[in-house]
C-alpha cells in the first residue's frame, strides 16, 4: 500500500486512537487486578475494625487495664460478682505453647537436618509428602485423638486421675506444629549455597561438623523463624486445645493439671453469651489480645526470614 | 595404599552415629501419624457402611448416620473456595505480574502473612463481626464459607505466586516482543503456564475449609438440624463440627461412632490431597521448561 506523505500523520492518528482504545478496556481489568492484589490489606485492617467495633464498649466501659490482665479470675456468668480477668488463660496458653514448643523445635529441627542433609532426592519427595498429609489432619481430629488416645495413655503411664491436661494438649500441638516447623527449617537450610558445604567438606569436615559448625550458624534465622511459626501455629490452635486441656480455669501447678486458653475460652463462651452483651464484648477483647499476640510473632519471624535474605 | 588413621576412622564412626541418631528421630516422628491413621481405622471401619453415610443422626444424634453433615461440608467448602479462588488468583497475578518492589509491596506481603498467621479462632471472631452481624447475612452457610475464603486466602494466594513465578521470564520477554500486551500476555502466556500450581493451592484449600472447625462454629454451623439446608441463607451441619459435638456435648453416643466420622473425615481430606499430589507430579512430568 502506497501512503501518500500528507496522509501519514493522519493514519497515525487513527492507529494511535484504536490502540489506547483497547487499553482502556485493559485499564480496566488491571484495576480489578489492582483491588484483587490490595484485598489482603484491606481483610487485615478489617478483621481488626471488626473485632474493635464489637469489643468498643467493653473496653470504653468496664475495661479495667490492671483487672482485666492481672487477675485470674474469670467468672463473666456470676451473679454476685463479675470479674474479666485473663491471667489464668493467658497462662494456659503460654504454658502449653511453651511446653508443646519444648517438644517439637528440637525434633522438628533435627527432621528437617536430616531431610536436607542425608536423604537423598527420592525420599525426601517422600517425607515431603509425609509432611503434608500430617499437616492436613484437622485439628477437630487432633482432639479427637487427644481424648480417645492419649488421656487413657497418660492415665495409665502417670498414674493419674484425669489425662485431659498440659501434657496432653502439648503433646497434640507438638504433633499438630511440627509439620510446619519441618518444612520451614528445611527451606531455610536449603538457602543456605551449596558452596558453604563443599568449601567445609574439602576442609575434611564430616557432615556432623558441617551442620553444627556451618549450616547452624548460616541457617540460624530461618530456623528460628521456623520455632516461631511453630509458637504461632500453637498460640492460636482453638479445637484441639479445647478438647484436651480438661478446660479448667486455673494456673497449672503441674503438667498433669488441667488448664484452659484463650483461644478455647472464645469456641466455648461465645455461642452461649448473649450478642451485644458484656460478656461477648469482654471475648471480642480476648479475640484482640489474640490478634496482637499472633501479629507480633508473625511480624518478628518475617524479619528473620527477611535477614536472612540480606 | 590409603590407610585411615585413628583420628579419621573416630571422626566416620561419629558421623553414622549421628546420622542414626537423626533418622532415629525422624522416624519417631512419623510413627506417632501412623499409629493414629491406623487406630482410627481400626476402630472406625466396622461402623462404617452405606447406611451411615445416606442416613439422617436419629435418636439425639446417638445413632442413624452423617448425611447431612456430608452435605453440608460439601456446600461450606465448594462456596469459600468460589469466592476466595479469583479473589486469590487476582493478588497473585497482581503481586507477581504488576507490583513494583516498593513499600506498599512490602506491606502486602505482611498482610497475607499476618492474614495466615491469625488464629482460626480469630476468623470466627471477623466472620461473627462482619459476615453475621454487619452485612445481616445470619448464620448462614453464606457467611461460614466467607469466614472460610478469607482463611484460606493467603494459601491460594502463596501457591498461585509460587507457580506464576515459576514461568520463565524469557516466555513473557517473548509474547511482548510479538506484540502483545501485558494483560494479553498474562492471560495467554502466563496463567496456562501455571495452571497446575494455582490447582494445587485449589485443591490443598478444599481440604483445609473440609476441616476447620473453629472458624465456622459462630457463622453458619449447628449443632444438629433435622432438615437440609434449602440455600444459602440456611444454616447446615458439618462434618469436623458434628465430630466434636458427639465426641464431647452428647452423652451416650455408641463409640464406635465418632470413630467412624473421624474416619471419613480423614478420608475426605487425605483424598483430596492425594488429588492435589498426583496433579502436581503429573504436571510435573507434562513441564515444557
Amino acid at each position: 500500500m502506497e501512503v501518500k506523505l500528507t496522509e501519514a500523520p493522519v493514519l497515525a492518528m487513527e492507529w494511535r486512537k484504536k490502540k489506547s482504545n483497547k487499553l482502556k478496556s485493559e485499564i480496566a481489568i488491571e484495576f480489578i487486578i489492582k483491588v484483587g492484589g490490595y484485598s489482603s490489606i484491606v481483610l487485615i485492617l478489617a478483621i481488626l475494625f471488626f473485632i474493635l467495633k464489637e469489643s468498643y464498649p467493653f473496653l470504653m466501659n468496664n475495661f479495667k487495664f490492671d483487672e482485666f490482665f492481672l487477675s485470674t479470675n474469670w467468672n463473666p456468668a456470676s451473679v454476685s460478682k463479675i470479674n474479666y480477668g485473663i491471667l489464668a488463660l493467658f497462662v494456659g496458653t503460654l504454658v502449653v505453647t511453651c511446653l508443646s514448643m519444648l517438644l517439637a523445635v528440637p525434633l522438628g529441627l533435627a527432621c528437617a537436618f536430616y531431610i536436607s542433609e542425608f536423604c537423598n532426592p527420592k525420599s525426601r519427595e517422600i517425607y515431603k509428602i509425609l509432611i503434608e498429609f500430617l499437616a492436613a489432619i484437622p485439628s477437630v481430629v487432633w482432639g479427637f485423638v487427644a481424648i480417645m488416645m492419649i488421656n487413657p495413655l497418660i492415665i495409665n503411664t502417670f498414674n493419674v486421675p484425669i489425662g485431659l491436661n498440659v501434657l496432653n494438649a502439648s503433646i497434640i500441638l507438638a504433633l499438630m506444629s511440627l509439620p510446619l516447623i519441618v518444612s520451614v527449617g528445611e527451606d531455610a537450610l536449603r538457602a543456605v549455597p551449596e558452596t558453604y558445604r563443599e568449601a567445609a567438606e574439602a576442609m575434611g569436615a564430616t557432615k556432623w561438623e558441617v551442620a553444627t559448625r556451618v549450616l547452624l550458624p548460616a541457617a540460624k534465622n530461618g530456623l528460628m523463624a521456623a520455632a516461631l511459626l511453630g509458637v504461632g501455629r500453637a498460640l492460636g490452635e482453638t479445637m484441639a486445645v479445647l478438647m484436651a486441656t480438661g478446660h479448667s480455669i486455673q494456673i497449672p501447678q503441674s503438667v498433669f493439671d488441667p488448664a484452659r486458653t484463650l483461644t478455647a475460652t472464645i469456641a466455648a463462651e461465645l455461642g452461649e453469651s448473649p450478642k451485644g452483651g458484656e460478656h461477648y464484648q469482654a471475648l471480642f477483647a480476648i479475640g484482640l489480645v489474640l490478634f496482637i499476640l499472633s501479629f507480633i510473632v508473625n511480624l518478628s519471624a518475617d524479619y528473620l526470614i527477611r535477614g536472612r535474605r540480606k | 595404599m590409603f590407610h585411615p588413621t585413628q583420628h579419621l576412622l573416630n571422626k566416620e564412626i561419629k558421623e553414622k552415629r549421628f546420622k542414626n541418631l537423626l533418622s532415629t528421630l525422624t522416624f519417631f516422628l512419623f510413627l506417632p501419624a501412623l499409629i493414629i491413621m491406623f487406630w482410627l481405622f481400626l476402630k472406625g471401619f466396622p461402623a462404617l457402611s452405606w447406611d451411615f453415610l445416606t442416613q439422617d443422626p436419629i435418636q439425639g444424634m446417638t445413632a442413624g448416620g452423617i448425611f447431612p453433615t456430608i452435605v453440608g461440608t460439601f456446600w461450606l467448602v465448594i462456596i469459600s473456595v468460589l469466592v476466595s479462588c479469583p479473589l486469590g488468583v487476582l493478588a497473585a497475578i497482581y503481586l507477581s505480574e504488576y507490583a513494583a518492589d516498593n513499600r506498599i509491596t512490602r506491606i502486602i506481603r505482611l498482610a497475607i502473612l499476618n492474614l495466615a498467621g491469625v488464629p482460626s479462632i480469630v476468623h470466627a471472631l471477623f466472620g461473627l463481626g462482619a459476615f453475621v452481624l454487619f452485612l445481616q447475612m445470619g448464620t448462614s452457610i453464606l457467611a461460614a464459607s466467607f469466614t472460610l475464603a478469607v482463611m484460606n486466602l493467603p494459601v491460594i494466594i502463596t501457591s498461585t505466586l509460587e507457580s506464576l513465578k515459576a514461568v520463565p521470564h524469557s516466555f513473557r520477554e517473548a509474547s511482548w516482543n510479538v506484540g502483545a500486551s501485558k494483560l494479553q500476555t498474562i492471560r495467554h502466556i502466563v496463567l496456562p503456564n501455571s495452571i497446575p500450581g494455582i490447582l494445587t493451592g485449589l485443591v490443598f484449600s478444599v481440604g483445609r475449609s473440609a476441616g476447620e472447625t473453629a472458624a465456622i462454629l459462630f457463622t453458619g454451623v449447628a449443632f444438629y438440624l433435622p432438615y437440609l439446608p434449602q440455600s444459602v441463607f440456611d444454616q447446615c451441619m458439618s462434618l469436623s463440627m458434628h465430630l466434636f459435638t458427639i465426641s464431647t456435648q452428647v452423652v451416650g453416643v455408641p463409640e464406635a461412632y465418632p470413630f467412624a466420622t473421624a474416619l471419613v473425615l480423614i478420608m475426605l481430606i487425605l483424598s483430596v490431597n492425594s488429588i492435589s499430589v498426583v496433579l502436581r507430579s503429573y504436571f510435573r512430568t507434562k513441564r515444557k521448561w
